[in-house]
C-alpha cells in the first residue's frame, strides 16, 4: 500500500480507528467502562446527536452547512409534544411537516438566491428559535407528551437498548446506501465537489442541494421528537449549540468542510467519539464536565490538523 | 459556478444596479435612521437619556466584538471562538482580581491574544479552515473558562466595578472605550498599511502572496486582535454584571457579531470591510430588540424580525460579492 | 465527398449577442456539418466563446437563429443543450476531482443493479472499458484528481462522447497535453468523424488546425471574418485574417512589437548577472535548472507547457517550495521561500494566472498598484495617500491605462488594462529583474504591442528580464537569449543568430528523441 492510499484510508476511517483506540483504552483503565449498561447509555445518548449527524453529514458534502438544525431539534420536540394530544401520528408529522418546511425554505432561498448557506441557516437558527419560542408562550409551557405510544417510541427498550437507537441505525444504514448508491447520493458528492462542473455533467444542483436542507430538517426534526417522546415533554431549552456538535462529530469523522469527500460512518464515529469521550471524563470522578470541553475542543483541532498534513500527503504524490 | 452566477447577477445588476449599490454602501445608515425617527414618534419616553444610556451599553460588548470579527472576515475568514473568549476573560479576571483590577484586566486581555493566535496559527499556518479551526476554540475555551471558574462568582473590587459603571459627561466609560477602539480599528483599515494588507489577503490570497505580502502573519495578526478585543469585550461585560460568568457570558455573541458585520454590508467572501456600517448593524439590531420591546412584542418576535433583517441585507449585498 | 452539401446540424444564422457596452457578437453566422471537424478561430475578444456559449445554451442569443437538426433551437441550459446532443469539452478541465474516475465518467449514468441501486463492480468494469480505448490506463476507483492533467482532459472527453452526441465542441482541447496524448486526440476525432459526429474545434495552435479540420471559421471583433475549407487556406493568409491586418504588412513587419536590436548586445555580456539561480530542484518538477539574467538582458524560457518553465519562475521568486538549490541576487544569496525577501532584494514574478494570482478583484485600481509597494509609500506603517497618488498616477499615464478613474474596481477592466495594472504594481517597487510569465496571453491585440514596446523599453533602461511564452514569435523577436527547458531541465541555449523558432523547435525535438 502506497503513502496516498495509506493518507486516504487514514481519512476516510481514522475517526472509527481512534473510537475502537479510546473503547480499548478506557475499557482497560476504567472497571465500569466497559459494562452494558454504561456501552447502552453512551450509545443511546448519542443517538439523537447521530441522527442530526447524519443530516449534516449530506449537507456538508454537498458544499454547505446547516446551522438551524440546533433550533429545529428544539422546535421538533416541542412540536412532537404539542401534537402527542392528537395521537401518534400527529405527534410525528407535525414535527416533521414544520421542520420539513423550514428545510425546505433554507433550501430553495441557498440554490435559487445563491446566498450563503451559513447565513441562510443562522438567520434559520434564529427564526426557528422565535417560532419555537413564539408556541410556547415565550418558552414557558413545556407541553407534556400525552400518547402512550408516542412516549414509548422514546423509552421503550429492546435488547437494553431504547427505541431510538435502532431508529439512528436504520437511518444510517438507509443514508449509506443513499449517498454512496444512488444517482443522488453522487450528485451530492458532485456538487460539492465542483458545483460548476456537476450542472454542466447535468447534476440537477438547484434541486439536489433543496432536497439536502430538506432532509437535514426533517432528520432534525425527527431527533427532536424522538427526544421528546423520551423525555416525555417538550423541552424548550435544549438544543442550543447542537448545531455546533453536529458539525464537531462530522469534521472528526472525515468528512471535509469544504464538501465533496466524506461519509455517513465516519460522522457516526464521530459522534461515538464525543460520546466515549464524555464517559471516559464522567469516570474519572474528579473531574466536571467543562473538562469534556476543553477535551473535545482539542481533539477536533487535533483531527482538523491532522486532516490537513493527511490531505498534503495525498496531493504530493 | 463563478461564471453561471455572475451571468444571473449581471442580469440583475443591469436593471438595478444603482439600487443595489446604494442599499450596499447606505442601507444600514438608512435603516437605523428610519427606525429612530418611528421610536421618536411612537415610543413614549424614547428619547430619555437613561433610556439611550442602556441601550448602548447594552450593545457595548456586541459592538467591541464586531469590529475584530470584521477584521478577520475582512481576510475571508471567521471567528467563532469570540464568545468562549469573553468567557476566559471574564474567570481570568476574577482569579487576578486580587492583584487589583488592571492586571487582571491585563492577564485577561493577553488569555484573549493567546487564543487568537491558536486560532490564527491553525489557519494561517497549518490552513486549517476558519471555520473549523475556531470552533474547536469555542468548545474548548468554553470548557477551559468553566474549569477555572464552575460557577458565578460576584465581586466588591471597586475599580472594575467604576470601570463597569462610572460614566464621563453622562456617557458610561465602556461606551467611550467602545467609541475609541472603532475609531482605532477605523484607521488600522484605512490608513495603516497592514489594513491594506488584511483587504488584500482577503480579496485574493495567492496574488497578496506573490506581491510579496506576510500573509501568513497578518492572517495571524488578525486573529490576535479579534481575541484581544473579545476578551477586552468580556472584561468590560463582567465589570458591568458586577460579577463573573463563565459558563453564560457571551454565548452566542459569535452570531450576534457576524450578523451585525454582514447586516453592516461586509461581504462574507472577504476583501472589503466597513468599519462604522459594522457598528451600525450592530446598533441597528439592538434597536430593534429594544423597539419590539418597548411595544410589547414577545422576544420570539425580536428573534424572527433579526431573521428576516439578516436574510434581506445580505440578500441586497450579494450582488457586489459574486462579481 | 459530398460533405460539403450535406445539411447543417447545427447553424448560427445571423446570431447577435450583447452585453453591457460591447456587442460581442455581430451578425454571426455559421454552419456545422455532420462528420466534418470545423476549425473555429479568432484573437481574445473575437467572440469564440460567446458563439460557444450561445450554442450550448450557456447565452441566449440577442438576436438571429439557432438551427439544430433542420429545425429552430433555443437552449435554456446547458444541460438542455447537452441532452439534445451538444456536448462541450472546456479548456479546464470540468469534472470532480474528488469523486473516482469511473464515477467521474459514468455520473448521471451509472449501471443499476437490484433495487436501481447502482451496482459498483459493473460501474468500474465499464470504466475500466471504455477509457481502454482512450489510452487511459488506471485504477478507475482512484480520485479523479491523483490523475496527470492529460487523463483527466481524456477521462472529460470519453464521458463527453461516449453519451449519444452529434455534435462535440472542443474549446482549448489540448492546451494542458503531452504530444502523444494530443495524437491519442486526434485519433478519436477522426473516429468521430468516421461516425458522423461534427466537432467544433477551437485552438491557437495553427498545426493542430492543419492537422485535424475540414474547415475553418475565422472570427475577429465579434463579426465573421471567414469561413471556407482550410487546406485552401495558407497559413499566413489565415493569421492576417485572424489579425486583421494586410496580409503585406505581416509579412514585413512579423507579428509583434519588438524593436530592439538584438544583435547589438554582446556588450552584456561582459556584465555580472543581477540574478544567478543554481541547481534549483524539486521532486518530479525541476531538475537543476541554472538560469541568469544580467542586466538589461532579456532572456526567454523557451520548452513544451509542462516543461517546468512556470515552475522555474517561481522557484527563482521563492514561490515554490524548493529541494535543492540557490538563487542569488547581485552575488548575495536570496532566503529560500520567501517571495516577500526576494522582492525586497529587486526579483518580481508577473504571474502567468492574471485572474487567480494576480488581481485582487475587490480593490481599485490604485490599490492593486500600490499593494506590493505599500511599506515603501509610507512611514511606521501608516500610508501616506499623497505618495500613493503619485505613484499610481505616474504609471497609469506611462502605462496608458484605460479606467474611468483610479478608484475604478480593478475587476471592472479589460484583459489588458489589467496586466498593465500588475506590470505597474511591479513597476513600482523597482525590481532589478522582472519575470514575466505569459505577459501577454489572453489580453488584446492592441494592449499586446504596448506590452511588447514596454519590455523592450525597460530592457533598455537595464532591467533583466525573464521572459516566458508560449508564442514562439514572441520569444523569439524578444529575447536576446533563449533557454530550452524540457521535463524541468535545461537543455540548450540559444543566443545571438541562433535565436528562431526552428532552432527552438529543433531544440525540443532533438532531446525528444535522446
Amino acid at each position: 500500500m502506497n503513502r496516498e492510499q495509506t493518507s486516504r484510508l487514514l481519512q476516510q476511517h481514522g475517526a472509527v480507528m481512534v473510537l475502537g483506540l479510546l473503547v480499548i483504552v478506557g475499557s482497560l483503565a476504567f472497571d465500569s467502562f466497559a459494562t452494558p449498561a454504561n456501552a447502552a447509555s453512551v450509545v443511546v445518548s448519542s443517538s439523537f446527536l447521530a441522527i442530526i449527524a447524519i443530516g449534516m453529514t449530506f449537507v456538508i458534502i454537498s458544499g454547505g452547512i446547516d446551522l438551524s438544525v440546533g433550533s429545529l431539534f428544539v422546535l421538533g420536540g416541542v412540536l412532537a409534544a404539542y401534537g402527542s394530544r392528537h395521537g401518534l401520528l400527529a405527534a410525528l408529522l407535525l414535527p416533521l411537516a414544520v421542520c420539513g418546511i423550514v428545510g425546505l425554505l433554507q433550501g430553495l432561498v441557498i440554490a435559487r438566491t445563491g446566498m450563503a448557506p451559513f447565513i441562510v441557516t443562522l438567520a434559520g437558527l434564529l427564526g426557528v428559535r422565535g417560532l419555537m419560542l413564539a408556541i410556547s408562550d415565550e418558552g414557558a409551557t413545556t407541553y407534556l407528551v400525552e400518547d402512550r405510544t408516542f412516549a414509548a417510541l422514546g423509552q421503550n427498550e429492546l435488547l437494553g437498548l431504547s427505541y431510538p437507537v435502532y431508529v439512528t441505525i436504520a437511518l444510517a444504514l438507509a443514508a449509506m446506501v443513499l449517498l454512496q448508491r444512488t444517482g443522488f447520493g453522487q450528485n451530492v458528492y458532485a456538487i460539492g465537489g465542483n458545483e460548476q462542473a456537476a450542472a454542466l455533467m447535468g447534476v440537477p444542483v438547484a434541486r439536489t442541494k433543496v432536497y439536502v436542507y430538506v432532509m437535514s430538517g426533517l432528520l432534525a426534526g425527527l431527533a427532536g421528537a424522538l427526544n421528546a417522546a423520551r423525555l416525555s415533554s417538550g423541552v424548550t431549552i435544549l438544543g442550543i449549540g447542537l448545531e455546533l456538535d453536529a458539525i464537531a462529530a462530522v469534521v472528526i469523522g472525515g468528512t471535509l468542510l469544504t464538501g465533496g469527500a466524506g461519509g455517513i460512518s465516519g460522522s457516526v464515529a464521530g459522534v461515538l467519539l464525543l460520546g466515549v469521550i464524555q464517559s471516559i471524563i464522567n469516570q474519572v470522578g474528579s473531574l466536571t464536565s467543562a473538562f469534556q470541553q476543553v477535551v473535545s475542543g482539542a481533539f477536533l483541532a487535533l483531527v482538523v490538523v491532522a486532516q490537513r498534513l493527511l490531505s498534503k500527503a495525498q496531493r504530493l504524490t | 459556478m463563478a461564471e453561471l452566477t455572475s451571468r444571473q447577477g449581471g442580469r440583475v445588476a443591469v436593471r438595478k444596479p444603482q439600487v443595489y449599490a446604494w442599499v450596499q454602501d447606505y442601507g444600514v445608515y438608512a435603516a437605523v435612521l428610519a427606525l429612530l425617527l418611528f421610536n421618536v414618534l411612537f415610543t413614549p419616553h424614547f428619547l430619555d437619556a437613561s433610556n439611550f444610556r442602556t441601550q448602548l451599553v447594552q450593545v457595548t460588548p456586541i459592538v467591541i466584538v464586531s469590529l475584530g470579527m470584521a477584521l478577520v472576515i475582512g481576510t475571508q475568514g471567521i471567528d467563532l471562538s469570540v464568545g468562549s473568549v469573553m468567557a476566559l476573560a471574564a474567570a481570568l479576571t476574577v482569579l487576578y482580581l486580587g492583584y487589583g483590577w488592571l492586571p487582571a484586566l491585563i492577564v485577561a486581555v493577553i488569555g484573549g491574544a493567546v487564543v487568537g493566535a491558536a486560532g490564527g496559527a491553525l489557519v494561517a499556518y497549518v490552513g486549517v479552515q476558519p471555520i473549523v479551526a475556531t470552533l474547536a476554540l469555542l468548545v474548548g475555551v468554553r470548557g477551559l473558562a468553566n474549569v477555572l471558574v464552575p460557577q458565578l462568582v460576584e465581586f466588591r473590587n471597586p475599580g472594575l466595578i467604576a470601570l463597569g459603571s462610572s460614566s464621563v459627561a453622562g456617557i458610561p466609560v465602556i461606551v467611550l472605550i467602545a467609541a475609541a477602539l472603532t475609531v482605532i480599528v477605523l484607521f488600522v483599515v484605512r490608513r495603516t498599511t497592514f489594513g491594506r494588507q488584511v483587504v488584500a489577503i482577503g480579496g485574493n490570497r495567492s496574488a497578496s502572496e506573490l506581491s510579496g505580502l506576510p500573509v501568513k502573519r497578518v492572517l495571524l495578526t488578525v486573529y490576535v486582535i479579534s481575541g484581544l478585543l473579545a476578551a477586552l469585550a468580556g472584561v468590560l461585560a463582567t465589570a458591568r454584571l458586577q460579577a463573573s460568568d463563565p459558563t453564560s457570558l457571551g454565548l452566542f455573541i459569535e452570531l450576534s457579531a457576524i450578523t451585525a458585520v454582514v447586516v453592516g454590508g461586509t461581504p462574507l467572501t472577504g476583501g472589503r470591510i466597513r468599519v462604522l456600517s459594522t457598528v451600525m448593524g450592530a446598533l441597528l439590531m439592538q434597536l430593534l430588540a429594544a423597539t419590539l420591546i418597548k411595544h410589547n412584542l414577545p422576544q420570539s418576535w425580536t428573534q424572527m424580525v433579526q431573521a428576516v433583517i439578516i436574510l434581506a441585507a445580505v440578500y441586497a449585498t450579494r450582488k457586489r460579492g459574486t462579481r | 465527398m459530398r460533405r460539403t452539401e450535406l445539411e447543417a446540424v447545427l447553424e448560427a444564422k445571423g446570431i447577435s449577442k450583447r452585453f453591457p457596452g460591447v456587442l460581442a457578437l455581430d451578425d454571426v453566422s455559421l454552419a456545422l456539418r455532420p462528420g466534418e471537424v470545423h476549425a473555429l478561430v479568432g484573437e481574445n475578444g473575437a467572440g469564440k466563446s460567446t458563439l460557444i456559449k450561445v450554442f450550448t445554451g450557456v447565452y441566449r442569443p440577442d438576436g438571429g437563429e439557432l438551427r439544430y437538426q433542420g429545425g429552430p433551437a433555443a437552449f435554456a441550459t446547458p444541460m438542455e443543450a447537452q441532452r439534445a446532443g451538444i456536448q462541450t469539452i472546456y479548456q479546464e478541465v470540468n469534472l470532480v476531482p474528488m469523486m473516482s474516475v469511473a464515477r467521474n465518467l459514468l455520473l448521471g449514468r451509472e449501471p443499476r443493479g437490484r433495487f436501481g441501486v447502482i451496482d459498483a463492480a459493473a460501474m468500474y468494469g465499464e470504466a475500466e472499458r471504455v477509457l481502454a480505448g482512450y489510452g487511459v490506463d488506471t485504477d478507475v476507483r482512484r480520485p479523479l484528481r491523483t490523475l496527470g492533467v492529460g487523463a483527466q482532459q481524456m477521462v472529460a472527453l470519453a464521458r463527453a462522447v461516449s453519451v449519444d452526441a452529434r455534435v462535440v465542441i472542443m474549446d482549448e482541447p489540448t492546451s494542458s497535453l503531452e504530444p502523444r496524448e494530443v495524437e491519442t486526440l486526434f485519433g478519436v476525432i477522426r473516429k468521430l468523424r468516421e461516425r458522423g459526429i461534427a466537432v467544433m474545434y477551437v485552438s491557437h495552435r495553427l498545426d493542430e488546425l492543419y492537422q485535424v479540420c475540414d474547415r475553418v471559421t475565422v472570427l475577429r471583433d465579434g463579426r465573421l471574418a471567414h469561413t471556407g475549407p482550410l487546406a485552401e487556406l495558407e497559413r499566413l493568409k489565415l493569421i492576417s485574417l485572424m489579425l486583421g491586418r494586410d496580409l503585406n504588412e505581416v509579412r514585413s513587419d512579423g507579428l509583434t512589437s519588438f524593436s530592439r536590436d538584438h544583435a547589438g548586445e554582446p556588450h552584456r555580456n561582459g556584465q555580472a548577472p543581477v540574478v544567478e539561480a543554481r541547481g534549483l530542484t524539486r521532486r518530479h518538477v525541476l531538475d537543476g535548472v541554472d538560469v541568469s539574467v544580467r542586466p538589461g538582458e532579456v532572456v526567454g524560457l523557451g520548452g513544451l507547457l509542462g516543461a517546468g518553465r512556470t515552475e522555474t519562475a517561481k522557484a527563482i521568486v521563492g514561490a515554490l517550495p524548493l529541494d535543492g538549490g540557490q538563487v542569488l541576487v547581485a552575488g548575495a544569496p536570496l532566503r529560500a521561500g520567501s517571495t516577500a525577501a526576494a522582492i525586497r532584494a529587486g526579483v518580481s514574478l508577473l504571474p502567468e494566472d492574471r485572474k487567480a494570482e494576480g488581481i485582487i478583484p475587490t480593490l481599485s485600481v490604485r490599490e492593486n498598484i500600490a499593494l506590493a509597494a505599500l511599506p515603501a509609500l509610507g512611514r511606521a506603517g501608516v500610508v501616506s495617500e499623497a505618495k500613493i497618488d503619485r505613484v499610481v498616477e505616474i504609471f497609469m499615464r506611462r502605462l496608458r491605462i484605460k479606467a474611468a478613474s483610479p478608484h475604478q474596481l480593478v475587476s471592472e477592466l479589460s484583459g489588458g488594462n489589467q496586466q498593465k495594472v500588475l506590470l505597474a504594481r511591479w513597476l513600482a517597487v523597482r525590481p532589478k529583474v522582472l519575470l514575466l510569465d505569459e505577459p501577454t496571453r489572453g489580453i488584446d491585440v492592441g494592449a499586446k504591442a504596448e506590452v511588447q514596446a514596454l519590455i523592450d523599453e525597460l530592457a533598455e533602461e537595464g532591467l533583466g528580464v525573464l521572459l516566458i511564452s508560449s508564442d514562439l514569435e514572441e520569444l523569439v523577436e524578444g529575447a536576446d537569449r533563449i533557454l530550452v527547458l524540457r521535463e524541468g531541465a535545461v537543455v540548450g541555449e540559444l543566443s545571438g543568430d541562433e535565436v528562431t523558432e526552428e532552432r527552438i523547435m529543433a531544440t525540443i525535438a532533438e532531446q525528444a528523441d535522446g
